[in-house]
């Protein structure tokens, strides 16, 4: 099962619920944990290990001048405007491409080839007998996060059991996370911001086909709002996590929930049957 | 999506003449000028003697991304000497840079008319 935790709105707790989700499920099965906020990862943090650590890279196109007639085919295919045909010359600006190898086929020169542009970091490492985390992280100044959450996620394919925590927010990198999953939660909190965020993760959720849970944090106990919404829309309450002081000063340490408490592990054993289900996989 | 209209040339002179471009919010010389170049709704290309003009429609206008250079290409292919709009970005600036292509300021909120009539009193800001 390949699980992806999101939430549209940030801080409302993804890390914290795919830490301790992993962390309970590793004492039982082998888990790849994925952490595909490749801006800010921050899922190493609980759990120190060292890592082996590799490029990612992206191929981008080098125009060959001298076999360049300038007829300009390459700068009308692409589609985000990278390169510009003047001339006398050809500009390329690398912020703008994605990479797609259209201008390469459509030369009809053959005057471009493509070299590999590092673009960030993939580190893999297995802090836990049953747990490998593998962590993305951008260069900073490379504008694209989603060939990085691509790479780390091919990196865990195969793997039996792949939790993806998410970027928060609802564009490129949080479709690029979702996209293949089996089933995702939703990370939300009591709070009209938590609210209305959720609503936009719901609907990119739904326009992807991946079915979506919900996961209360620091609720206040009543969440009304949040439940309304949820019963309206269909969508199933996996578990609530209070607000309380106790998990928040073990959060803020950086620790684990899980292993400071070890009574809930249930909650998140409970969670993960709950996925299990949402996902249609045989218990 | 491309009017042509020549007040008193004939097409084959005009094509031998400079062309100034101005971003424009419509497809007439009477149109205000747009303050954005990649994302503006027409490029008014005028010869700044006669005022014999030809709209070209931005097919960019609402595109994701790459606008400006994408723009900018366009009318390159125009075979412009001078462009007037508001602000431009790094990318499409960079392209009228390395053609040759001057670029000028025009904040006053006038129409195409006006911008153009500045940039022959020569009282246009030129963007560095």
């Amino acid at each position: 099962m390949k699980l992806a935790v999101a939430s549209g709105k940030g801080g409302t707790g993804k890390s914290m619920v795919a830490a301790n989700l992993a962390y309970t499920l590793s004492q039982t099965e082998q888990v790849t944990l994925v952490d595909c906020d490749v801006e800010e990862p921050n899922l190493h943090l609980f759990f120190p290990a060292p890592a082996t650590k590799n490029d990612v890279t992206v191929p981008v196109p080098v125009v060959d001048a001298a076999a360049c007639d300038r007829c300009g085919k390459c700068g009308e295919f692409c589609q985000y405007g990278a390169i510009t045909v003047l001339p006398n010359r050809v500009l390329f600006f690398p912020e703008l491409c994605h990479s797609c190898g259209g201008c390469t086929l459509v030369c009809p020169k053959r005057a471009i080839h493509e070299e590999l542009q590092r673009i960030g970091t993939l580190s893999v490492s297995a802090p836990l007998p049953g747990l490998t985390l593998i962590s993305g992280l951008l260069d900073t100044g490379s504008p694209h996060a989603v060939p990085i959450i691509e790479a780390v996620k091919e990196r865990a394919d195969g793997d039996p059991l792949v939790i993806c925590d998410s970027a928060p927010g609802t564009s490129c990198p949080v479709v690029a996370t979702l996209d293949g999953c089996d089933a995702c939660i939703l990370v939300t909190e009591s709070t009209p911001f938590g609210l209305h965020d959720l609503q936009l993760a719901v609907d990119v959720a739904a326009r992807l086909g991946v079915p979506a849970g919900i996961v209360i944090n620091r609720s206040d106990g009543k969440d009304e709002a949040t439940l309304r919404f949820c019963i309206d829309h269909d969508l199933e309450i996996l578990t609530t996590i209070p607000f309380s002081r106790e998990i928040a000063a073990i959060q803020s340490r950086g620790d684990l929930l899980c292993w400071v408490r070890p009574e809930w592990q249930k909650d998140f054993s409970a969670l993960a049957a709950k996925c299990r289900s949402l996902a249609g996989v045989e218990q | 999506m491309v009017y042509m209209i020549y007040a008193r040339m004939s097409k084959k002179e005009v094509e031998h003449i400079m062309k100034v471009c101005i971003t424009a919010q419509g497809a007439t010389p009477d149109a205000k000028v747009e303050e954005r170049f990649g994302r503006a709704p027409y490029f008014i290309l005028m010869d700044s003697e006669t005022e014999a003009f030809e709209a070209v429609a931005n097919p960019f206008a609402d595109g994701a991304g790459g606008v400006g250079p994408k723009a900018a290409q366009l009318i390159l292919n125009h075979q412009v000497a001078v462009l007037i709009s508001g602000l431009l970005g790094g990318n499409a600036r960079a392209v009228f840079d390395a053609a040759g292509v001057s670029m000028y300021t025009y904040h006053s909120g006038g129409r195409v008319r006006d911008a153009l009539k500045e940039f022959r009193n020569n009282t246009l800001e030129r963007m560095k």
